[in-house]
């Protein structure tokens, strides 16, 4: 098939951007949309132009490092997959696809595609962990039953890959379904138990910091999730926050 | 480089680690304090070791080319992490899984390396539940297990599909904590481009920040590479894009002995080549092969018929299917260890009975699990006389709690259903068994220089059982390397930080410098991937799943051709002083065009069959690996010497005290 691409070229962060057409020809549909850019990109560098950047690395949709805005929605299209899992099969010939960065004052562009998503990583750091040292004498893994519903709830939480699609969706560019999942997988672990309070006060007050807007549940982020982050999650991270509040 | 002795300590196997522990220098808290540590790389290993150095007080710096140390390609594991736990009471013990890792191994690794690794393996398990990863459970509340491929008990612990996602997110969190603490500070989107030796040992390295294209230098006490396997020398793996051989690789060329190259895993079940556009492939975990039975048409016709789409495999009767691995190895069946399986797959597919439209593809057969399954379901359910669609409702069901996001990722790629019409599957580009030689230290010949995880050669020999190598990553990043490079560590106490205002780091730099300007004002005309394709169709065609003395001689000249074609016309686009990904892959690719070479020459020099090294001249009548211990019990490290083709080689001579060396049979 035959495709033009609108996409979004920005030399750097302090440059102004702006949408650029290209024509994509020869576009088999088991490609993936990664690999459409590819034969782009082949194709302006033998035409001596600059391709375009974007970031990807795993390319099987678990890295979280792919981040494409396709005509309107994080990771195109198809529900619960990464642009990296996205194949051309879902468009048809003779289409126009824009594709741009994901949006948000937190993820400011560094060139082109590419943004930085460090907010992120600092809203971990604030206290996304349990406070445990390598020792080779910790306590026996069996020692700490955990109810299998709330080990599962705890993993489908921990399944976040961090791609910010939810902070791309929601119009106030709020990170609470992410900062969620992660308060989440600990409250609903006993291991998670005794740093709750300072987690969930910590990691919130990081979130504002960085600049994402508030929650006002429209529930954009669950549906653009691609990994089906559960709406719960928000609702959880307000119980344990309200719970921290009451507490302190 | 006189630094190339194992450092086994001697006594029995059992009390080999423990001994050692005991009598390895260690440095004093307040000291740790003065002394940093460089750690490139934050997967499994890199980052297990950077949280647990800060944790223990030393001032660690990590470094990563992506945007997050999350996002390593550890993240990308899915089956599981094994455990002599022996929590199933089906009679593991540390002895067991030391055993199944050396025969596993097909008699190429240490006996005290894989000891300690199985003896620390039940610590990682107990650690990461602490940290609260979310491991498989059963209702009773406590951890389930699962079978892997190689072995004869159930001791692979798991998270779904995503046990590595699972598992680095742990390490992540543990660095998350660290670096919130100041102890950990974390250069993201940088690549090590050079090591820095000064009189003699390791004391930084020179990176590049990928953003602003700025070359940097960064001292420390010691440095660790951490940064993973370099399968992409084949172009097509299942490996991240971005996984690469040069922070190894760069080290080699300092001085870091490399050993066997080409130990590399072709992993049996990965999704077929869709066509020339295929810039990845993508791993189905080995515990699809627990239920799925793998299978070709017996007759060549109906191979023939279902290629040209005439026939349909649910079409083919049972007695008409040709179960081979079930034909060919009646005790371990469809799990057999991924060499033996893969090279199964080649057999029938270079046969003739290849079934997708290359003729490269075999299949993974689900139904019979899902009436399995569906069977014991509506036993539970208590349904009477259940109707065969019943049966297969409920079975299906139980199959997509096991396996739903595997199923799911194979209909994205494929658009089939694979609940319907059996999965196609081919063997793929997986791991590599061979890196940097390291002590039991975990020590390369630079003093203070260490590698960690995939990055190293240690623990898994010729191949590697599923669900080893998070196992391996944990161990050293965890519980191995911390302790051991205070051993090193402790003579530095009053060595003060290293400055980076010497002739040794200008020198480093300068190189790296003219190398990065060299490719970026090249004016070729070529692409970067134009080449690496190219040399991963050498890689996969003569130094693949089957290599012979020809072919490989073929391959040594021809990658030498191309390595010279690529300096003399690829084109690098854009500046060296932004961020350029083409820049940054032409850096990669030039290095794996210099290991590709060694890699063959080495598997050019080994004259024998071994797990994932096959030989075709060294077979047994039946076409099994047929290995030479009384030549070739070594591991074969390569010293740089300019050119690959100069590479010196050292042998390390294995002996085994504890176990018997046998033919390694799964029949």
């Amino acid at each position: 098939m035959k495709l033009t691409l609108k996409i979004w070229r920005q030399k750097n962060a302090s440059a102004k951007g702006a949408f650029k057409n290209y024509n994509v020809e020869d576009v088999d549909g088991d490609m993936s949309f990664l690999e459409m850019l590819d034969v782009l990109n082949a194709d302006l560098i033998d035409k001596g132009e600059e391709p375009v950047e974007f970031d990807h690395d795993c390319r099987e949709g678990i890295c979280g490092s792919c981040n494409l805005q396709i005509n309107g929605r994080p990771h195109g299209p198809k529900r619960h997959i990464t642009t990296c899992q996205l194949h051309m099969r879902s468009f048809n010939d003779g289409d126009t696809i824009v594709i741009e960065p994901f949006r948000a004052t937190a993820f400011p562009v560094i060139k082109d595609l590419v943004v930085d998503r460090s907010a992120f990583d600092r809203i971990q750091q604030a206290g996304g962990y349990i406070s445990v040292n390598t020792s080779g004498n910790t306590i026996d893994a069996n020692s700490i039953p955990v109810e299998k519903e709330n080990a599962d709830e705890a993993f489908n939480s921990a399944t976040c890959i961090g791609c910010g699609a939810c902070v791309a969706a929601c119009v106030n560019a709020s990170a609470m379904l992410f900062t969620s999942a992660k308060v989440s997988q600990f409250a609903l672990l006993p291991q998670g138990e005794v740093e709750a309070s300072r987690r969930v006060m910590n990691m919130v007050e990081q979130m504002d910091k960085e600049g994402f807007g508030g929650c006002s549940n429209t529930g954009a982020c669950y549906i653009e999730c691609p990994k089906d982050i559960s709406l719960e999650n928000i609702a959880r991270i307000n119980r344990e926050y309200l719970k921290a509040s009451v507490e302190s | 480089m006189s630094n190339f002795k194992a450092h086994i300590p001697t006594g029995p196997l059992s009390e080999k680690w423990t001994k050692h522990k005991n009598e390895i220098n260690l440095v004093n808290p307040a000291n740790k304090r003065n002394i940093d540590v460089i750690v490139v790389g934050t997967g499994l290993a890199g980052g297990s070791a950077a949280a647990t150095l800060a944790e223990l007080g030393y001032n660690v710096k990590t470094f990563c080319y992506q945007d997050s140390p999350r996002r390593a390609h550890s993240i990308a594991a899915q089956g599981g992490i094994n455990a002599a736990k022996n929590y199933q009471g089906d009679g593991d013990s540390t002895y067991r899984l030391f055993y199944d890792t050396i025969k596993g191994g097909d008699y190429r690794s240490r006996e005290g390396n894989v000891y300690r690794l199985a003896e620390v393996s039940a610590n990682i398990i107990d650690q990461c539940v602490a940290q609260g990863v979310p491991f498989a459970r059963e209702y009773g509340g406590l951890l389930d297990n699962r079978s892997f491929g190689g072995v004869l008990v159930s001791r692979t612990f798991y998270a779904k599909g995503q046990t590595g996602q699972q598992l680095l997110l742990g390490a992540y969190s543990a660095m998350n904590r660290q670096i919130n603490r100041g102890k950990i500070q974390p250069f993201n989107r940088h690549e090590m481009l050079d090591l820095v030796i000064v009189d003699g040992k390791a004391r930084g390295i020179i990176a590049r920040d990928l953003v602003t294209g700025k070359i940097e230098r960064h001292s420390a006490h010691a440095v660790v590479v951490a940064s993973g396997g370099y399968g992409n020398v084949f172009y097509l793996s299942t490996n991240a894009m971005g996984s690469n051989v040069t922070a190894a690789w760069k080290i080699h060329k300092r001085g870091a002995y490399f050993a066997n190259p080409c130990f590399t895993q072709i992993h049996p079940t990965c999704i077929p080549v869709s066509g020339d556009h295929q810039s990845k492939l993508t791993l189905m975990s080995e515990s699809l092969r627990n239920d799925g039975r793998i299978w070709v048409p017996k007759k060549k016709e109906d191979a023939e018929a279902i290629r040209q789409g005439k026939l349909k495999p649910t079409e083919l009767s049972e007695d008409e299917r040709d179960y081979y691995l079930e034909r060919r190895y009646p005790s371990f069946g469809n799990l057999v260890p991924r060499d033996v399986a893969s090279r199964a797959a080649k057999e029938r597919c270079d046969a003739g009975f290849g079934v997708n439209k290359t003729g490269e593809a075999v299949y993974l057969d689900f139904a019979s699990a899902i009436m399995r399954y569906g069977k014991e379901q509506a036993a539970i359910e208590k349904i009477d006389n259940p109707s065969d669609a019943k049966i297969k409702e409920l079975g299906k069901k139980a199959v997509e709690n096991k396996y739903g996001n595997l199923f799911q990722m194979y209909e994205q790629i494929v658009d089939e259903n694979p609940y319907e019409t059996p999965m196609k599957i081919y063997p793929a580009v997986h791991y590599t068994m061979g890196g940097v030689w390291v002590d039991y230290n975990l020590q390369t010949t630079i003093p203070g220089c260490y590698a960690a995880g995939e990055a190293n050669f240690s623990d898994h020999g010729a191949n590697r059982l599923g669900a080893s190598a998070l196992m391996q990553g944990l161990a050293d990043g965890y519980f191995v390397l911390p302790y051991t490079i205070g051993d090193y560590l402790a003579d530095d106490i009053r060595t003060g930080k290293i400055s980076t205002e010497t002739p040794e780091f200008e020198e480093a730099e300068k190189n790296v410098r003219q190398r990065l300007e060299k490719l970026a004002n090249n004016n070729g005309t070529k692409s970067v991937d134009h080449f690496h394709k190219r040399l991963g169709k050498i890689m996969w065609n003569k130094v693949g799943m089957s290599r012979n003395a020809q072919g490989l001689k073929e391959a040594i000249s021809e990658i030498k051709e191309l390595r010279e074609e690529f300096w003399k016309d690829v084109r690098v686009p854009g500046d060296m002083d932004e961020m350029n990904q083409e820049l940054e892959k032409a850096g990669r690719v030039a290095d794996f065009l210099e290991l590709g070479e060694l890699f063959a020459k080495d598997a050019l020099h080994r004259e024998e069959s071994c797990g994932g090294h096959f030989r075709e001249e060294y077979q047994t009548e039946e076409g099994e690996a047929k290995r030479d211990d009384e030549n070739f019990m070594y591991v074969a490290a390569w010293e740089y010497k300019g050119e690959p083709s100069e590479a010196v080689l050292h042998k390390e001579n294995l002996d085994y005290e504890n176990i018997e060396v046998k033919t390694r049979s799964y029949k």
